[in-house]
């Protein structure tokens, strides 16, 4: 007790940063869930792709070492590749693994084995990435890409931590704040695109009623399409986020993640996008005081004991579900 | 319906129209020669790199958790992602009460496991059946999680990462040896030096193991079996396919959906303590959330509800990739391929359960009538 | 012919809901099916707006062949439907439903799409008083209302209407009736299914009969009013 109150505010920005990640990932789930009710189980291993697309294109960059203006310009570029690549595996996820199943209408149970599957595909395949290359004998030269593919891949960028200013008597670096900042700029954009912008109100139509927004001329796969897109670039922001906070990533990242993810949009209303941010914010710093209060072991516990006691006391998650009805 | 299936049915059909005496002799000759498998290590079938019989013993363990996951999801249709959790709680039971803690003897640490899982399920059970199904699955995929982390942080009562080492075996009754067969190419040879003690519980024999687990197995599928065709099966399957009509119709559906739940749970508490004498050391690590998903695949890809389907599966699913562990490296890609190929292919599993053949066609009978008597 | 339905045949699963149906609707008429309960009704409205699969038979609009057509390119063509069971977007209010409506439109960000919105609430003035308000908190005529404004700001050329009376007050099923006809005076053609049978035919240039998926009677909306059998059967005797 006395460790949180007389660190409260670290505990409490540190806990809001992890739940910005949590957050990002969650939108990933309920959008998807919104518009297929679907568990996209495989939505952690399209942040894990995401998370080596980062250290990879910052390797072949030559990131290592660079300060000032070059820092910031490689800092954006790992988002924007970390983003690319997450959408793209999450499009890729789509056509494969769920599309074939829709043509037939399979119940959701058989989705969810797609899913798992593919979760399992995704992630073994980043854990045997050696392979290949060693068949054409090309993994020397490579060693730094795909060299022993079960440990922790470093994030090639060396970001130094700047303490820059008080929140009462915690000292918020430059890390805190590019997590959250771009955490918040990022949500703020997508909320307003499905508020406001057609493709948005698409999005929405669909969730509320797939036939009826067949008929206002909604095209049902276009849409979906377009959620697994923002779904997967969102849970690419979150593994640069990731990178940045806990400085490494591998192959089998995501699952944990990914289950915390889906707990934080369970928690806030499955299917609702400000509930799946509420959700990632309330995991996270409750995971962060419970950690403080019964020791770091205990946090995992902290968080899933949390999903357990809101589902009995508000069984649709703390806002509510559906992505329509949201407009708190 | 797909030919693995039809090669099923085809079969259980044919075996239903013998008479009587016919049907036992051929169950006794399958059980014996399911029974003496590792003894006669069949050549091609037997797993060149790991030991014949350990590897069976697994199957017949999974075979025992797939049986009882199956009353939860293919029954009463609760689709369980945590049942790592009470195959752990099983395990750790008797790993306390038999190693770690005091020295009950496994016959007694056995019920104590499964009396301690059957609390557990109605525990997690009683306020989590409520939710909705989805959400179902996550709660329990949290659970299966708890478990574990409580495993490594409640280091008093399970010593944490260090695991519990020394537990019991089953008491012994070392009658006589049964030799084992060798092969050359496919010319057998009885072999004398190489024999298994009826009955020793050791480390370096695990047929012993096997013949248990095997028993256990077929004691649970009987009891299975008088389970579903009495008043509970059809009060599962009436909450299965639709749980409002059920409940109208006097079915007290959150009662059986526990009962469901529970009996499963004592089911996975069973197969840990089975774990656990077997291996006779244990540690968190062996009950990650992985085998959780392991588990209902076991279960989908045998077919939701049809026991001897999931048996099949589960001793499938542990067997291939110990008998090809040249692809060991590559199994969990496999697996995971072969999960998604199995969804978009045959979506009702390998071997679906009758039942739910027939009512999916029913299902489309209704669907018209329905579209007819809301929509016209 | 604005709508040439041809040897129409739709099944669900194994079983056949529709059975070689033909019809037509030309340019300006309101045309209206009536049936009773699982006669097949909604599942031919589907089946125009591309919502079920068919088995069998052509569905031609404005002389091009549309039968495969998928349904989110058909409003692009001109054909809007007002679902049974009304269908808003409930969770939006009514100016974002409207706005649904206008969806597909080439012409969706100029201003004649404020002409069509004022047009809607000149027909339907509860929609303008509640234009902020949430769908899902209005009552069954409202949302009614809201369903068939909705499918007008589409600017059909065929509006098809699928049991707009279902579940409203006698007075409100006049009044919904009421606009019905006015908007087919406006110069939009509309087909009609309907279980208010009354209604429907006095309503009605012409009018099928649908019994257990196949058309068994046609004629003019009075012809079908006045005749004996369609009485007793349909319209309880007296109308």
């Amino acid at each position: 007790m006395d460790l949180l109150l007389s660190n409260f505010w670290a505990y409490t920005i540190g806990g809001l940063a992890f739940g910005a990640i949590y957050a990002l990932i969650a939108l990933g789930y309920t959008l998807v869930y919104g518009v297929l009710r679907l568990i996209n189980f495989a939505h952690s291993e399209v942040f894990m792709w995401g998370s080596f697309a980062a250290v990879w294109v910052l390797l072949a960059l030559g990131a290592k070492g660079a300060t000032g203006l070059g820092l910031v310009a490689f800092l954006i570029i790992g988002f924007a590749a970390a983003m690319a690549v997450s959408a793209a595996v999450a499009l890729g996820l789509e056509f494969v693994a769920y599309r074939p199943l829709r043509k037939r209408n399979s119940p959701p149970l058989i989705a969810l084995i797609s899913a798992i599957g593919a979760s399992y595909v995704l992630s073994e395949a980043m854990g045997l990435r050696d392979k290949p290359f060693k068949w054409f004998g090309a993994d020397d030269n490579l060693a730094d890409y795909v060299g022993r593919p079960r440990e922790a891949s470093p994030l090639p960028l060396d970001v130094p931590t700047v303490r820059l200013f008080y929140i009462f008597d915690y000292h918020v670096s430059n890390i805190d704040l590019i997590v959250l900042g771009s955490a918040i700029v990022m949500m703020v954009v997508l909320d307003q695109f499905v508020q406001r912008s057609r493709l948005g109100r698409g999005i929405r139509a669909v969730a509320q009623d797939a036939e009826a927004a067949a008929l206002m001329g909604v095209n049902r796969d276009r849409v979906i399409r377009l959620t697994f897109v923002i779904g997967g670039a969102m849970a690419g922001a979150a593994a640069m986020m990731y990178l940045l906070k806990i400085g490494v990533t591998r192959y089998n990242a995501g699952f944990l993640l990914g289950v915390k993810a889906f707990t934080a949009a369970v928690l806030g209303g499955i299917g609702n996008l400000r509930g799946a941010l509420l959700g990632g914010f309330v995991l996270g710093v409750a995971e962060s005081y419970g950690s403080a209060l019964f020791g770091s072991n205990w946090k995992d516990v902290v968080a899933f004991t949390l999903l357990v006691v809101i589902l009995l006391f508000r069984p649709t998650g703390l806002l509510g579900e559906s992505l329509g009805k949201a407009r708190a | 319906m797909n030919p693995v299936s039809s090669f099923f049915h085809g079969v259980a059909d044919r075996f239903r129209a013998l008479p009587r005496w016919g049907r036992l002799v051929v169950l006794a000759v399958v059980v014996v020669l399911v029974y003496f498998l590792p003894i006669l290590n069949p050549p091609v079938i037997t797993t060149p790199d790991s030991d014949f019989g350990a590897v069976l013993f697994l199957c017949a363990m999974y075979a025992l958790v797939a049986i009882g996951l199956n009353i939860v999801i293919g029954y009463a249709g609760l689709l369980d992602l945590g049942y790592i959790g009470f195959f752990a709680i099983g395990a750790y039971t008797v790993g306390v009460l038999g190693s770690a803690h005091a020295k009950v003897p496994l016959l007694l640490c056995i019920p104590a496991a499964m009396a301690v899982t059957l609390i557990s399920g109605v525990v997690l059970g009683a306020p989590t059946l409520r939710v909705r199904g989805d959400y179902l699955a996550i709660v329990t995929l949290g659970f299966g999680e708890i478990v574990r982390l409580i495993l490594v942080n409640a280091d008093k009562l399970t010593n944490g990462n260090r695991g519990i080492s020394g537990i019991p075996t089953p008491p012994s009754l070392d009658l006589f040896g049964v030799p084992h067969l060798v092969w050359d190419g496919f010319v057998a040879r009885v072999d004398l030096d190489n024999q298994t003690r009826f009955i020793k519980f050791s480390v370096v024999d695990s047929i012993p193991y096997y013949w248990l687990a095997l028993t256990l197995v077929f004691f649970v599928l009987f009891l299975d079996w008088r389970m579903q065709n009495s008043r509970v099966g059809r009060a599962w399957e009436a909450t299965r396919e639709d749980e409002d009509a059920a409940e109208l119709m006097g079915v007290p559906t959150f009662r059986f959906k526990l009962l469901a739940f529970a009996t499963g749970a004592a089911i996975g508490g069973l197969s840990g303590a089975l774990f656990a004498t077997k291996q006779q050391f244990i540690n968190p690590d062996n009950f990650t959330i992985l085998y959780s998903v392991l588990f209902v695949a076991m279960v989908v890809v045998g077919g939701q509800g049809n026991r001897w389907g999931v048996v099949v599966a589960a001793a499938l699913l542990t067997y291939l990739p110990e008998r090809f562990r040249d692809l060991s490296d590559a199994r969990f890609l496999l697996f995971g391929l072969a999960l998604m190929a199995l969804a978009i292919f045959r979506p009702q599993g390998l071997m679906p359960a009758r039942r739910n053949v027939r009512a999916k066609r029913a299902d489309e009978e209704t669907e018209v009538l329905e579209e007819g008597a809301a929509h016209a | 012919m604005l709508l040439e339905v041809e040897n129409l045949c739709v099944n669900y699963g194994r079983i056949e809901a529709i059975r070689n149906i033909s019809f037509t609707v030309d340019e300006g008429e309101v045309v209206t099916l009536i049936g009773a309960n699982g006669a097949g009704k909604t599942t031919t409205m589907k089946t125009v707006s591309g919502l079920r699969p068919v088995r069998q038979g052509t569905v031609r609009f404005e002389g091009q062949d549309i039968t495969s057509t998928p349904a989110h390119e058909r409003p692009v063509l001109g054909i809007a439907q007002s679902p049974e069971g009304r269908g808003c977007f409930v969770g939006m209010t009514v100016l974002e439903n409207l706005d649904m409506g206008a969806y597909a439109r080439a012409d969706r960000k100029t201003p004649k799409i404020k002409e069509d919105r004022d047009r809607v609430f000149g027909l339907f003035p509860r929609l303008a008083e509640r234009r902020s308000q949430v769908a899902g908190t209005m009552s069954g005529g409202e949302q009614q209302m809201l369903a068939i404004g909705r499918a007008l700001m589409a600017n059909p050329k065929l509006l098809l209407l699928d049991e707009p009376s279902m579940g409203l007050a006698p007075k409100l099923i006049q009044q919904i009736f009421d606009i019905i006809t006015e908007i087919n005076k406006q110069g939009t053609t509309v087909l009609l299914v309907e279980q208010n049978a009354a209604q429907a035919l006095k309503r009605a240039h012409r009018a099928y009969i649908l019994e257990t998926g196949e058309i068994v009677r046609e004629g003019t909306g009075q012809e079908l009013a006045n005749d004996p059998a369609v009485k007793a059967a349909y319209l309880g005797g007296d109308v």
